[in-house]
């Protein structure tokens, strides 16, 4: 069951609430179910609740995998 | 947006696409099941089979908790609006699936003879506790469905209803769980007439994995020695994990690894866990549609908040209801078929007029290819 | 002992009154709603006349061409977004079904059904708006009706408008004369209008909100009519989005559809609230927009005149029509590999997976 987004965490609210924000559009969901959220950080959101942290450093890292996959072929196909 | 645009990169793409064909030994072919929907749905609409050669071919695994919600427990949905007047909840996606009777859940809401339900759709499972305070002198029932991502939510929504002493709130329970229904795929009749599965790997769930870790996935590994390569949703996630697999079993390999740790990690969300543990325990068998009954597959609430259990609650019967003969979907969720295999396919069988699972909601295998990838056997035909 | 007026009476209260079932009965406190509300705003010639029907003109006999009349049923909830309101949305809909005929709308007629207990505020709200876009696009209400049920019965207000214009000699605009090698145009951004109005129901907030598209687009039309383009077809993409219109195009021609998606333009508030509820911007309703087909030799000329336009500032050619015996609809994604865009499965619910 997946449809989910990152997004960022812009405000936190009492109850265990959060407003978080993907390209502009904000919307409150809960944080009940992850610990020490911090605003600034990103997280995963399904229906309405934010499942995990995402961690940036790992996306960069992720990112750059892809990168180096791609670089690997086309200096492969060079040499 | 950030974390989405960066893995949507064309680019990279066919960076990707380049080592996947590179890494590929053309002298075997790799049938790689991707079991959660929303990785049918990645597959699809970025039109992913484009990007890979052709010895490598994907099966849509039944990772797709709507469709494999049985007629049955659709019908105790119906039956609670209809029947006993109360409010129903539920998400978006279960509203059309077609039950008995003629009947759904958009369909009940119109009327049925006398009566029509009360059914409304909810984005959030909170949206349906908020329906029991706003409505204090009706039930109201929110239809629970999902694997491990969804789960910890209603759970969370139990313990809400418990804290706030309501008493006119419920839960018809569906919850399903993704290690067992990989588990009875590993162990279909298949294997038993061929002596294997015809799969060789799994991409595993992306979220259902940031709820439960990688560890659970350990022992299909080691077990039947089947690599699981965890990926996040964005088509870039998908390819980098279908070449970490070929990797692997170019290699010899069957290991779990995690594409997807940005957002996933051995343990999981353990505060999440720990919350399902306490509201919901696992029933001994349940039925899916397509797959028949499966061993500890499924959650059930425990004694302990049985006052919102709605099964108990309304002391409610499950007759399971059998689909069309010529439905393949069991094949089809095993990967043993396809789509087009399926002899109602895309006639009897559409998206307006599913018989069975897989083409009930728009990730279900049926579903992805009639919408996306039909276009691509009439070319060949 | 005060004078007592003569003929005086009590004015309608806009500010705190509602709708009664007396407003709906013929008598004289519908005649007075009649009076203040509607023909204080819309106020023509015609309607001075105080007629059950309007008396229309004929075209001059010079003028050779055919009467075109298209109406449309207005149930939007809510009545107000951003954007625009349940009132305008009826005139510039209307408008633009007449419009896409190739024709020129020349008038308005407009009934409305009230519910009980509907604040006047907002009624007169909706009618200055109804009556502002009719005057922007020149279109006069010669005539209408009103109908008042019970509380429960209705949502506040249902619209229809229905519109007549004309059709010059010779001009026959049809979504059944797509031939392969045209190209497809699209005046500006897809979704606003679905995602203005699905963002209020769901609660989402944005930094710069996403507005309704509703415009009236005959000006539009006009332009591009002049700009001697061989244009086969007009179309505009309500409910069901670009997609449905461009299925249906495909399905009445015989022909199929092949889209650039990196060139189909999407607000990026869109394209995010798509995001968040599991939507594809494809389908989703637009009110200001059009698709238009035309000999692939015309392409330029037409986009031109189309950017020339406000209301065509973004326009863009998005594909092409080719020969396919299925009649798909396929798009190149920006992500490099291919789909079909296939015609909605019942109503696009937000997905959760």
């Amino acid at each position: 069951m997946c449809l989910a987004i990152p997004a960022r965490v812009i405000e936190k609210k009492e109850h265990d609430q959060a407003l978080v924000e993907l390209g502009g559009v904000r919307k409150e969901i809960s944080l009940a179910l992850v610990d020490d959220v911090e605003v600034g950080d990103y997280v995963i959101v399904h229906v309405g609740f934010a499942l995990t942290r995402l961690d940036a450093e790992e996306a960069e890292r992720t990112l750059a995998l892809f990168a180096e996959m791609g670089e690997l072929v086309a200096t492969a196909d060079a040499s | 947006m950030k974390f989405i645009d960066e893995f949507r990169d064309g680019q990279l793409a066919r960076g990707l696409g380049g080592a996947i064909a590179k890494a590929v030994d053309p002298a075997r072919s790799y049938h790689l099941m991707e079991f959660c929907g929303g990785h049918t749905h990645a597959i699809s609409r970025y039109g992913l089979t484009d990007f890979l050669p052709a010895n490598v071919r994907m099966v849509h695994g039944p990772g797709c908790p709507v469709c494999v919600l049985p007629i049955g427990r659709i019908d105790l949905a119906i039956q609670l609006a209809l029947d006993r007047g109360v409010i129903l909840c539920s998400y978006g996606d279960t509203l059309r699936v077609p039950a008995s009777n003629g009947l759904s859940l958009l369909k009940a809401k119109a009327g049925a003879g006398d009566r029509s339900g009360d059914i409304r759709m909810v984005y959030s499972a909170a949206d349906a506790l908020k329906a029991a305070r706003d409505n204090p002198n009706r039930e109201v029932v929110f239809f629970a469905i999902g694997f491990e991502t969804t789960t910890p939510p209603t759970a969370l929504l139990i313990r809400q209803a418990q804290a706030e002493g309501l008493k006119n709130f419920s839960v018809l329970c569906n919850h399903v769980l993704t290690p067992a229904a990989i588990t009875h795929i590993l162990e279909s009749p298949e294997v038993r007439q061929y002596g294997t599965v015809p799969l060789d790997g799994f991409i595993g769930p992306a979220h259902v994995s940031t709820i439960i870790g990688s560890r659970p996935y350990e022992p299909f590994a080691a077990q039947y020695r089947k690599p699981v390569v965890i990926a996040g949703f964005e088509p870039l996630d998908v390819m980098q994990a279908i070449l970490m697999l070929v990797r692997q079993l170019n290699a010899g390999r069957a290991e779990v690894e995690n594409e997807f740790s940005r957002a996933v990690t051995r343990d999981g969300n353990l505060k999440a866990q720990a919350l399902v543990a306490e509201v919901f325990e696992v029933r001994s068998s349940f039925e899916w549609r397509g797959l028949g009954e499966v061993p500890d597959s499924a959650l059930k609430i425990r004694a302990a908040y049985a006052a919102f259990d709605a099964e108990q609650r309304f002391n409610l019967r499950y007759v399971p209801v059998p689909d069309n003969k010529a439905c393949e979907c069991g094949a089809i969720l095993r990967g043993v078929k396809k789509p087009q295999d399926c002899k109602i396919f895309g006639t009897l069988c559409t998206p307006e007029n599913p018989m069975g699972s897989c083409m009930v909601s728009s990730e279900g295998a049926c579903a992805a290819h009639y919408t996306y990838g039909r276009f691509k056997d009439a070319a060949v035909a | 002992m005060s004078e007592i007026k003569k003929n005086y009476t009590r004015p309608l209260d806009i500010l705190n009154g509602r709708v009664d079932m007396s407003h709906g009965s013929g008598g004289r406190a519908m005649a007075q709603l009649i009076e203040e509300l509607f023909l204080a705003a819309f106020d023509n010639e015609f309607l001075r006349q105080g007629d059950d029907g309007a008396s229309l003109p004929a075209m001059p006999a010079e003028a050779s061409g055919r009467l075109v009349v298209a109406t449309d049923a207005h149930v939007v909830a809510p009545l107000f977004f951003p954007g625009g309101d349940i009132g305008c949305l009826a005139v510039h809909g209307t408008i633009n079904d007449v419009a896409v005929m190739g024709a020129r709308p020349l008038y308005l007629a407009a009934s409305f059904i009230l519910e009980e207990g509907f604040p006047l505020a907002d009624l007169q709200r909706i009618v200055a708006s109804m009556a502002a876009a009719a005057r922007a696009a020149r279109v006069p209400v010669v005539t209408g009706d009103t109908k008042v049920v019970e509380r429960g019965k209705g949502d506040g207000v249902f619209i229809t408008t229905t519109g007549f214009g004309w059709v010059p000699q010779g001009l026959a605009l049809s979504g059944s004369q797509a031939k392969a090698g045209d190209a497809i145009l699209l005046s500006g951004s897809i979704g606003d209008h679905g995602m203005a109005i699905m963002s209020q129901r769901e609660n989402l907030a944005f930094d710069a909100p996403i507005e309704s598209d509703t415009a009236a687009l005959h000006d539009l039309v006009a332009a591009m009519l002049a700009s001697g383009a061989a244009i086969r077809c007009l179309r505009d993409p309500t409910r069901g989005g670009l997609a449905t219109t461009l299925n249906e195009i495909a399905r009445q021609s015989e022909v199929g559809l092949m889209l650039d998606e990196a060139v189909i333009p999407v607000r990026h508030a869109v394209d995010a609230a798509c995001e968040f509820l599991g939507l594809d911007p494809l389908y989703v309703a637009n009110e200001g927009k059009l698709v238009a087909i035309c000999a692939a030799a015309d392409a330029e000329r037409l986009l031109s005149a189309m950017r020339a336009q406000p209301l065509g500032k973004d326009a863009a050619i998005i594909g092409n029509v080719h020969t396919d015996p299925h009649h798909f609809v396929q798009m190149q994604t920006r992500f490099g590999g291919r789909r079909i865009v296939d015609w909605l499965s019942g109503e696009q619910l937000p997905r959760i997976c």
